[in-house]
């Protein structure tokens, strides 16, 4: 199988003011292609940080961060930004979707970048938000939609560009547990029945029962590796 | 353009917020177009093709005189059918406040060069006839109630009499004329120049500025430009110029408009900049998490920034758009005080320049502010 996220000795340092403080310490760490992996450990032990670190969106303090092919740690500014639209989609635990377009807009926005034609992006968003359930409320701004309808639409967004890798921090973290399982139960056949790979991070354990694999941080070490299914 | 759906979007987030602030902005370029429309028509020189009138008055000042014997001698230019003068007495009645709008005419010859005055013709004659007499305009002697045979006192902000050196002059209403073209002529009040050369106590055989009839108003500029020749390299060099823009520099004596209008507007665009201002970095800082969610999604920092420009471009020439749009339909109401007839084009290209600047003086600080935003920072809510 072909690694897609591989990190090699990474370490992530925060300095406030006099004091520095080690947030990652030498991960290495692989996820095959295809692969579903939940990222587990306590509050403040570095998960969000690592997921920031495969998604693009920080740089590491030392080592090595290959994504797609590519030394994402050696791209900076607008490069970094081309390749996250190429490659990444996010998934947030707010859903942080633009509250004055509706849902089709939202999941329209990264196609903006795309030379599509709007035709074809309408047609793309459509798609996104058939695939997520929510074929019927494309004309709906966020606020009328519940929580579980927001999730979908923002995994929508993060599916339309049809990214090599989807990054989800705590995705079902503001949900029920009933709506929560209908979004792990559409993760799991995003990565199951579309091939995506999916990397996500919770602290509920039952979530990360729908990954393939389970991986501990602690204190910014990685200290295991579960396999679930 | 894909980004205008977006863009659009983002101006109304905050719908009442937006609208003050687009009435701020439509107000101000509403006053700008005003302003400046009746600025530019002050400072425009008129054509002086197909009139049938011209002014002469004198090259140095409006406020210079000119020999009385000039009358014979612009007569005798061809294509001249006649010749006024008058003066500015600068009038008021009983109170400075009632500036009355008096000079000091031949009877005959300002009736016969401004035919549109109507008088009867038995008080034209008394106004001949009466040395101290004068006419007044309907609407003037309505407005303080005067009837012929009145004896009314005028007070000169510049004419002194030679016998008691004072500045109070007295006249006898012998005529009240009309003008139903234009009732705005009827605030004026005239008297016998002959009697306020010899009683005032200085100034003698001279006139404000000449009044000319053309024959063919086609031949106007170069019989304007003749009877400058001459009395060019004279002592009292002339300027000939059409009414329309002797009327205009008359006002603009009474104020300097370039510069109140200058000052008016400086003082409205730095409110406007700080209300602009102010409402584009409060609705850049609302939205700190959504840009962050855009830069995530591979908007580049240059992106955000342009976005974030693009709004207040958008806001600003729209408001602007429409401030101007709305000067443009009320300044043709101005005519008769102007002569112009639509807002001049360089006033609303002006206005637009000075919207995007605007735009890009209120825009560029959150624009940059975006541009800077860290998106892990961002979306921790650091
Ligand atoms: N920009 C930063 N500056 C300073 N410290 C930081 C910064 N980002 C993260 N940290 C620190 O790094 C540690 C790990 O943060 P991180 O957000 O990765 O934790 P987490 O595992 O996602 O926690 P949670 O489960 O609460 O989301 C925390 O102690 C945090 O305070
Ligand atoms: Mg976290």
């Amino acid at each position: 199988m072909t690694a897609i996220v591989s990190l090699q000795n990474v370490t992530k340092r925060y300095t406030r003011g006099k004091q520095t403080v080690e947030v990652l310490q030498r991960i290495d760490l692989s996820i095959a292609q295809g692969d579903f992996v939940a990222l587990m450990g306590p509050s403040g032990s570095g998960k969000t940080t690592l997921l920031n670190l495969i998604g693009g969106l920080d740089q590491p303090s030392t080592g090595e961060v290959v994504v797609a092919g590519e030394r994402i740690d050696k791209l900076s500014g607008a490069k970094l930004a081309k390749w996250r639209a190429r490659h990444i989609g996010f998934v947030f635990q707010f859903y942080n979707l633009m509250p004055m377009l509706t849902a089709q807009r939202n999941v329209e926005l990264p196609l903006l970048l795309t030379s599509l034609s709007a035709s074809q992006r309408r047609k793309n968003a459509e798609t996104a938000l058939a695939v997520v359930g929510l074929g019927e409320r494309g004309k709906h701004k966020p606020s009328e939609l519940s929580g579980g309808q927001a999730q979908r639409v923002a995994i929508a967004r993060a599916l339309v560009a049809d990214p090599t890798l989807l990054v989800c921090d705590e995705p079902t973290g503001d949900l029920d547990r009933a709506t929560a399982d209908e979004i792990l139960h559409l993760l799991q056949t995003l990565n199951r029945e579309h091939g995506k790979t999916i990397v996500m991070v919770t602290h509920d354990p039952k979530a990360a029962e729908y990954a393939s694999h389970q991986l501990h941080l602690d204190k910014g070490q990685l200290v295991g590796t579960t396999t679930t299914a | 353009m894909k980004f205008f759906p977006l863009l659009w979007a983002t101006l109304w987030r905050k719908k009442m917020r937006t609208i003050f602030t687009l009435l701020a902005i439509v107000v101000a370029f509403l006053l700008f177009g005003m302003l400046q429309g009746v600025n530019s028509a002050f400072n425009r020189t008129i054509d002086l093709a197909n009139v049938n009138r011209l002014v002469v008055i004198s090259k140095i000042a409006l406020t210079e005189s000119l020999p009385y014997s000039y009358t014979q001698q612009i007569e005798a230019v061809p294509g001249v059918s006649g010749v006024s003068y008058a003066s500015w007495f600068g009038g008021y009645f009983q109170d400075a406040k009632n500036q009355i709008f008096s000079f000091p005419v031949d009877p005959k010859r300002h009736f016969d060069m401004f035919p549109e005055l109507k008088i009867a013709p038995d008080q034209l004659e008394a106004f001949e006839r009466t040395r101290s007499g004068a006419v007044v305009g309907a609407s003037l002697a309505k407005r303080f109630g005067w009837k012929i045979g009145d004896h009314i006192p005028l007070h000169s902000e510049i004419w002194t009499r030679k016998a008691d050196g004072q500045s109070d002059w007295t006249f006898d209403i012998v005529g009240i004329f009309t003008d139903t073209s234009d009732t705005g002529q009827e605030s004026q009040l005239f008297f016998q120049h002959e009697y306020f050369d010899e009683a005032r106590a200085f100034g003698r055989g001279k006139v404000g500025w000449y009044t000319v009839r053309i024959s063919d108003p086609g031949q106007a500029a170069q019989i304007g430009a003749a009877i400058d020749k001459l009395f060019a390299n004279s002592q009292d060099e002339t300027k000939a110029q059409s009414e329309k823009e002797f009327q205009m520099s008359f006002m603009k004596q009474i104020g300097d408009i370039n510069y109140i209008v200058t000052r008016i507007l400086i003082a409205v665009f730095v409110a406007l900049l700080f209300a602009t201002g102010s409402t584009m970095m409060q609705s850049v800082r609302e939205r700190i998490p959504e840009l962050a969610v855009l830069k995530t999604l591979g908007f580049s920092d240059t992106r955000v920034l342009v976005l974030v420009l693009g709004e207040s471009v958008l806001l600003c020439v729209l408001s602007a758009g429409i401030g101007l749009g709305l000067a443009a339909l009320i300044f043709p109401g101005l005519k008769d005080m102007l002569g112009v007839v639509h807002l001049p084009t360089d006033v609303v290209i002006g206005g637009i320049a000075a919207a995007i600047g605007l735009a890009l003086v209120t825009g560029l600080p959150p624009a940059l502010r975006a541009r800077s935003l860290n998106i892990v920072d961002a979306l921790a809510g650091r």
